[in-house]
């Protein structure tokens, strides 16, 4: 393995992001508050570690392969969570380690589960840097280096390949780093539209460019206990059409840039997301009606939060623990399927659910008629199976990994339900679960071995398993 | 520019790397799924999976503006048709592989002019005319020539006991009172551009740059001229042997073929009359012995296995057979062969994707870039490009002495009003010069890239 570009990539991440945490610099100071010296110092840690890898480790050549990509992501993103919970630690917000490494790593992989329980009393500056964590991991880091640094090498697909959620990586354009600027000036381009109507819906700046964040990234760190509850229903209809569009794939976009509608109207994977939405929100509205007793709040409401658990964001404006089981039954069902692949949400995909199915249905007529053969098809086009093959086995090893996990977890003090949601929430990167964990809880009660498992549950779930798995696994590191 | 690639076998995956290392925009289009999610893994470039006939494949790959379309799937048929379709789609220029003798004789100017092709690529026969070229002079192991034959790159091999060894460019210069300029020299896997002080050693491969008449003068003073070919063996009967031997008959060379295969045995000898051709299976030794391996002037060796070829050469050489080629396709093969002594080395998909990225390069002359001729020289290792000095050149008329180059650069010619010169360092660059730079380790675009 090449380890020197390994941490020489890993050198670089830390720098960047020695430059991002400026922003909630300047926010603070801003705002008069003292966390400024608290970035001040993570800063200066960061550039030293930074500098340190890549002034230690020159990489004689840049050449890698999909193992390198593999260790790069998922390195960086554990060492850059540690980073961004120093913040936390130094100003005193969030004293202890453990939670302060849960609710950075729940900003990174935009789960937006908190241990906070009181949100109202952050500083500004932290409440801005734990919303921005949203943003920047939403997209990726790696791909924003791609996008602005020179001389990535030919095989930074790799890279790329390893971050960019879902079962096949499509380039937009030949090169990699061009793929990587559109994919970023879409998503800041959409991300500016979202903040301006929020603003004109009469959310301050610093909340609206909160929401934002939490939206783009489909995070759900708020700024305000009740998160979005509280708000007009003119922001909650924004948010939630939002939440939607972040959770489509963003080749889709680019392929409107270019006027080529034929091939986004025929997107198999398009159709069936907004099927799922559509049908959800209406069979939750229906059996939600009599909690409300108005048409429209019930409509809202239901939308809401199909949009939120759907995309993955974990945003609430009401506290569906309260209702019914067969509401709960879907939204954990959502959990799982998750929003587009390509897109800044986690779970499952729809993608892999549609495949999964199509297999099923191979799998049914190879049952009545042995001999047949067909052909799975998606998108127009033929599946190879190895795709398929893919699928079904990172199904096999997200159901493993959940189970592992939930067992783990059954090992504190909450019941069922709790265990078993937040185990979904964590691994699909949502937020809020059910019971104790619920959008009126958090999970602050779990032990601390339990925020540990549950953070590399939201680590394992954003960047697909794979990356952190093979990065832990001895064989990879051995020279043999 | 925006290049798409049609079919990504050996020749097109050459072409496709070298167009991405010249920072081409380059897609790629292959029937095999395997191949494609290869490619993307090695290669920057977006890769689609379809045949490159079907106008959906080639729409999705954005032919309406792409500026040159190159096929080069294994196929001539599919090559003409998916060139025609993408022309008609849009494309700019057209390059499509054509490798069949029969599209190669006169038909192939019809068919170009219908087919409004830019340019056939035909890499047997590319292969074939290297070969020639050196055959008529088998001191050297390539020859290029540049601004219409003007001036001449020789790549020659210092053997053991040369009148060179240990003497500095300098000082060869004065001895020799000849013009000619020694512009690179190749030691193991490094090329070096000599600055005066430069000693030359024997082993070394050194490329002299000259008018055509000063490189035979030369080549007589050192006493290493050897005299054009007069028979050649040729190993295995494929396309590329069937070129060169007719070209070689054509000039009255005796050429005698081996190969294995009967019929192909029969059906070269209705094609090549002049020729010899003897069936069997040129692997074994003693049928090379028979055939009169120790009396010919030169063993090329053509058979589709690369380990075939680096073998047989190297039982060629021990027999002291004064010129051995050998055919090598791929990369890591040929550096594994010039170290192993074999240093005439083809290698036709280096010489196509060579003339494919030339193209490329004119195509963008065109459109603003001023490189006039651009050939790949020492293995690809340096380059040599010819450009015209313009009137935004800032170093017009300072002697060349007194201009502070960036390393690995050497202005190796001037013509001037259909003179040669080859410099020394009270030369100097006028506007309307067409000057022939050797740039190691770097692309230049634009002759103001010298300067540091």
């Amino acid at each position: 393995m090449n380890r020197r570009m390994v941490f020489y990539m890993i050198g670089q991440i830390i720098k960047v992001e020695a430059l991002l945490l400026v922003l909630p610099l300047i926010v603070s100071l801003c705002y008069g508050e003292s966390c400024w010296q608290a970035y001040a110092a993570t800063i200066g840690i960061a550039l030293a570690v930074g500098f340190g890898f890549t002034l230690i480790s020159k990489p004689g050549t840049k050449l890698i392969f999909a193992k390198e990509g593999f260790v790069i992501v998922a390195v960086s993103w554990i060492l850059m969570s540690f980073i961004g919970a120093l913040p936390f630690v130094i100003s005193k917000e969030i004293p202890r380690v453990v939670d302060a490494f849960f609710e950075t790593v729940s900003g990174f992989t935009t789960t937006g589960a908190s241990i906070l329980p009181n949100v109202e009393l952050m500083s500004h500056g932290n409440l801005f840097w734990r919303s921005f964590t949203h943003w920047i991991g939403g997209m990726g880091v790696l791909v924003f280096i791609m996008a602005i640094v020179p001389s990535a090498t030919d095989r930074s697909i790799h890279i790329m390949k390893a971050e960019v959620p879902g079962p096949i990586m499509g380039k937009l354009v030949p090169r990699v780093k061009q793929t990587a600027r559109i994919l970023y000036l879409i998503y800041v381009a959409m991300t500016v539209l979202e903040f301006i109507m929020l603003l004109c819906g009469g959310m301050s700046v610093f909340e609206s460019a909160v929401h934002t964040f939490g939206t783009a990234g489909t995070g759900g760190f708020g700024a305000r206990g009740d998160s979005i509850a509280g708000y007009s229903p003119y922001i909650q209809w924004v948010i939630t059409a939002f939440m939607l569009l972040f959770g489509v794939n963003f080749n889709l976009y680019y392929l409107l840039l270019l006027r080529r509608f034929n091939s986004v109207f025929k997107s198999g994977e398009l159709w069936t997301y907004l099927g799922i939405n559509f049908a959800a929100t209406a069979i939750i509205a229906v059996n939600i009606f009599n909690l409300y007793g108005s048409v429209e709040q019930s409509i809202r409401l239901s939308a809401f939060q199909v949009a939120s658990i759907s995309t993955t964001t974990g945003f609430a404006t009401a506290d569906f623990n309260a209702w019914p089981e067969f509401s709960k039954g879907i939204l954990l069902v959502l959990m799982f399927i998750g929003a587009m692949a390509g897109s800044t949400a986690g779970g499952l995909k729809v993608s892999r659910i549609v495949l999964l199915f199509k297999m099923i249905k191979r799998e049914f007529l190879h049952m009545l008629h042995p001999r047949s053969v067909s052909a799975v098809r998606f998108e127009g086009k033929t599946v190879n199976d190895d795709t398929l093959n893919s699928v079904s086995s990172y199904f096999s090893l997200f159901m493993g990994g959940f189970f592992v996990m939930f067992l783990l977890l059954c090992l504190d003090k909450y019941d069922f339900q709790t265990n078993f949601s937040a185990v979904a929430a964590c691994i699909n990167n949502i937020g809020p679960g059910f019971g104790a964990v619920g959008p009126a809880g958090n999970f602050a009660g779990y032990s601390d071995f339990s925020k540990t498992i549950l953070s590399a549950a939201m680590l394992l779930g954003r960047l697909e398993l794979y990356p952190m798995l093979i990065a832990l696994s001895p064989s990879t590191w051995s020279k043999k | 520019m925006k290049i798409i690639v049609a079919g990504c076998g050996k020749i097109g995956t050459a072409i496709l790397a070298d167009l991405v290392a010249e920072g081409h925009d380059v897609t790629a289009l292959d029937e095999s799924p395997e191949l494609i999610s290869e490619i993307t893994n090695i290669h920057d470039v977006m890769a689609i999976c379809g045949n490159c006939a079907d106008c959906y494949t080639l729409e999705e790959a954005g032919i309406a503006d792409t500026d040159m379309f190159v096929a080069a799937t294994d196929s001539d048929e599919l090559n003409m048709l998916s060139c025609f379709l993408a022309k008609r789609m849009g494309a700019g220029h057209t390059i499509a592989r054509i490798r069949n003798p029969e599209y190669n004789d006169s038909s192939l100017v019809f068919m170009r002019k219908h087919l409004e092709l830019a340019m056939a690529l035909n890499p047997e026969q590319l292969t074939a005319g290297e070969l020639f070229n050196v055959l008529k002079l088998p001191a050297a192991v390539r020859r290029e020539s540049f601004s219409r034959r003007r001036f001449e790159v020789v790549e020659f091999r210092l053997d053991h006991g040369t009148k060179l060894h240990g003497l500095t460019v300098q000082k060869m210069r004065e001895k020799y009172n000849a013009s000619f300029l020694i512009c690179t020299v190749r030691r193991g896997d490094k090329v070096f551009i000599p600055h005066g002080g430069f000693v030359l050693e024997s082993g070394d491969k050194i490329g002299v740059i000259a008018a055509p008449t000063e490189i035979l003068k030369f080549l007589r003073l050192l006493g290493e001229m050897k005299k054009q070919a007069k028979s050649i063996i040729i190993l295995g009967g494929s396309r590329t042997a069937y070129y060169l031997a007719k070209m070689c008959t054509e000039v009255g060379m005796s050429v005698k073929i081996i190969e294995k295969s009967p019929e192909r045995c029969i059906e070269l000898s209705t094609l090549l009359p002049k020729a010899v051709i003897i069936q069997g299976d040129g692997a074994t030794q003693e049928i090379l012995i028979e055939e009169g391996l120790r009396d010919v002037d030169a063993f090329v060796c053509l058979t589709g296995q690369d380990e075939e070829n680096i073998l047989v050469s190297m039982f060629a050489t021990t027999q002291k057979v004064p010129k051995v080629m050998t055919k090598v396709n791929r990369d890591e093969l040929i550096s594994l062969a010039s170290k192993i002594g074999l240093d005439c080395i083809v290698s036709p998909k280096e010489l196509s994707s060579g003339i494919v990225v030339r193209y490329a390069r004119a195509i963008q002359n065109s459109m603003g870039s001023n490189v006039e001729t651009l050939y790949k020289i020492m293995d690809g290792m340096a380059e040599a490009l010819e450009f015209k000095v313009g009137e935004d050149f800032p170093m017009i008329d300072v002697p060349l002495k007194d201009i502070r180059f960036k390393p690995g650069i050497l202005i190796a010619g001037i013509l001037r009003d259909r003179k040669t010169i080859i410099p020394t360092g009270d030369d100097r660059m006028l506007i309307g010069d067409r000057v022939v730079v050797i740039a190691a380790e770097q692309r230049l675009k634009d002759l103001s890239d010298i300067i540091k």
